[in-house]
């Protein structure tokens, strides 16, 4: 269970976060949805630690997150950025197998390998394990990545934004696997989603940011409803029952 | 594993050739008064060795600089820590002209480390952060440091000493005068132990993070390791630059940058290119001499150049 208790983040006089206290429980997909710069990314950076936040507390599993020692919470939980940005050359298999550094320290086990192997076939990419990452595809470089986080095993994993600059091919691969991960493995997986259909689609939950605030949480059947997307997102739309599923049509 | 064991009988090779390499006639000596012998032993196996632990400790230095930094075109002779390390020589050599040279090249260490971080800061300052501008202000900063060293210099007579530090010239190494080296070996023996970590500092501030590594802690070790390797060269055989440049693109062009994998053959690499800008500065204008330096800088210029304009596509 991760609890965010009042967590506030401002620059200058605004602020990014305001005082947003939720708790993610575990297990199960959540998305978080919300137009730009309404905190989302801020929120999942904290929560990860990759960022410090000015008030408020996070607990990961009751392990304060600011706490807690960097290498016990890598075993815990893990997070991949939108912008990954690699300056050094490494392979598909390198960068899978930095996954394992929180247990290994560098120094691979048997069973390392293994979990190795596993996460880079998981994600269909063993033919192309001893490929540099500058020489994949878009697509294939989000995948080595989130091979990256699933190598790293951790009952929490958070994604921001996993399918910016992806087809709709690899959009539907990569929301497919993480739901897989919390289907199969059991794993917590957060995602904050630009795509609202996506969060309809593959969610068990959605938590709604807005202007730094939570706006709105609850199961897609609450949460897609166009009185709600519209408090969040300002816009018209119509909502659909397809099969299961409901889709929002925003385009008209 | 496989291009380390093509590059140590080349570098063996160079090694050998470098020793006989010089204006001193061995031949002469080494069955009759001894004096090859001597020739050998005070200079030319010093001299060979202070080139393959500059070489060594340089090239692991630069690739440290490019994984902190995240630039592949920084090393110790652009981002201001050379020009630091010599600042640090000057000031004790005026303030404290009696200190032993550990004692010294300690202080050159500190100075490095300092204008190292300073520009590690500089870079955390700057939005726009082009690949090309890492390079450019690391520049930039060096010659700020330098000419504060210049004009100081200048003041106490002492632009000769200056030379000595910034410019690589190892006609003076003699047994007795370069055995702070071995220093830089250590040191790359330490960066190699670590060097996982270095890989994943490469990797991002984030990914560090996220994998549970102190950042700040392994920034701090390496740009310890930077600054002692540098320290070590200015003050024993000067500076060699672009050497920390060129060795660790070569490598990272060929097999990739997996610091664990790669971190022995560039120090081999490193030994084997000094070895032999050495016995090319050595033979071009026979009997005398270019310093290594030069023939670096020449050779560095054109390979900087090349990987400015070939990667620039894809390094930003």
């Amino acid at each position: 269970m991760i609890e965010i208790r009042d967590v506030t983040k401002s620059y200058g006089s605004n602020a990014v976060v305001d005082r947003v206290s939720m708790t993610l429980p575990a297990g199960g997909l959540t998305s978080i949805i919300g137009p730009n710069g309404a905190g989302k990314s801020t929120l999942l950076s904290i929560v990860s630690r990759l960022m410090p936040m000015d008030g408020g507390q996070v607990l990961v599993d009751g392990l304060d997150v600011s706490r807690t020692a960097g290498d016990v919470l890598a075993r815990r939980l893990s997070i991949m950025r939108q912008d990954n940005h690699i300056t050094a050359r490494l392979s598909v298999r390198d960068l899978v197998t930095f996954g394992r550094y929180p247990y290994s320290k560098g120094r691979l086990t048997a069973i390392d390998v293994e979990h190795i192997d596993r996460s880079i076939a998981y994600v269909g990419l063993k033919a192309f394990e001893h490929r540099f990452l500058d020489e994949l595809s878009g697509g294939q470089r989000q995948r080595a990545f989130i091979a990256m986080v699933l190598c790293q095993d951790t009952d929490y994993m958070l994604f921001d934004e996993p399918l910016n600059n992806l087809d709709m091919k690899h959009a539907v691969e990569t929301m497919k696997l993480l739901r897989r991960l919390a289907d199969d493995f059991a794993k917590t997986v957060v995602v904050v989603l630009h795509d609202i259909n996506f969060a309809s689609a593959y969610s068990d939950r959605i938590v709604a940011m807005r202007d730094g605030k939570l706006a709105f949480e609850g199961a897609p059947k609450d949460m897609i409803e166009p009185s709600r997307l519209q408090a969040i997102f300002d816009v018209d739309c119509r909502v659909h029952a397809v099969g299961e599923t409901r889709l929002v049509n925003y385009f008209e | 594993m496989k291009p380390l064991l093509i590059a140590i009988p080349f570098i063996l090779l160079l090694a050998v050739i470098s020793v006989l390499t010089g204006v001193g006639s061995l031949a002469s000596g080494l069955g009759g008064d001894g004096r090859g012998w001597l020739l050998i032993v005070e200079s030319r196996v010093p001299r060979t060795l202070a080139l393959m632990l500059a070489g060594t400790g340089l090239a692991v230095a630069g690739t440290i600089m490019q994984m902190l930094a995240r630039n592949r075109f920084v090393e110790p002779s652009t981002a201001g820590t050379a020009e630091s390390a010599a600042l640090g020589m000057l000031l004790t050599m005026i303030f404290a002209p009696a200190l032993p040279v550990a004692a010294k090249m300690a202080v050159a260490a500190l100075t490095a480390l300092a204008g190292t971080a300073l520009f590690l800061k500089i870079l955390r300052q700057i939005p726009l952060r082009s690949a090309l501008m890492v390079p450019l202000v690391g520049i930039m900063l060096g010659g700020v440091i330098s000419a504060v060293t210049t004009f100081i210099a200048y003041r106490y007579d002492m632009t000769q000493s200056m030379g000595a530090w910034i410019s690589g010239d190892f006609s003076g190494v003699l047994r007795g005068r370069y055995e702070l080296l071995w220093i830089a070996l250590v040191l790359t023996l330490i960066a190699y132990v670590t060097a996982a970590r270095f890989t994943v500092i490469g990797m991002g501030e984030d990914i560090a993070r996220n994998v549970g590594l102190d950042y700040n802690k392994v920034v701090t070790l390496g740009l310890g390791i930077v600054s002692m390797v540098t320290a070590t060269v200015v003050a024993t055989v000067g500076m060699v630059p672009f050497l920390g440049l060129i060795v660790p693109n070569v490598i990272s062009l060929v097999v990739g940058d997996n610091l664990r994998r790669t971190l022995p053959l560039i120090a081999a690499t490193g030994a084997g290119l000094v070895l032999a800008c050495d016995i090319v500065g050595r033979i071009v204008i026979a009997p005398y001499e270019i310093p290594v330096g030069t023939v670096m800088g020449v050779i560095g210029s054109v390979v900087f150049l090349y990987l400015l304009l070939s990667r620039r596509a894809h390094a930003g």
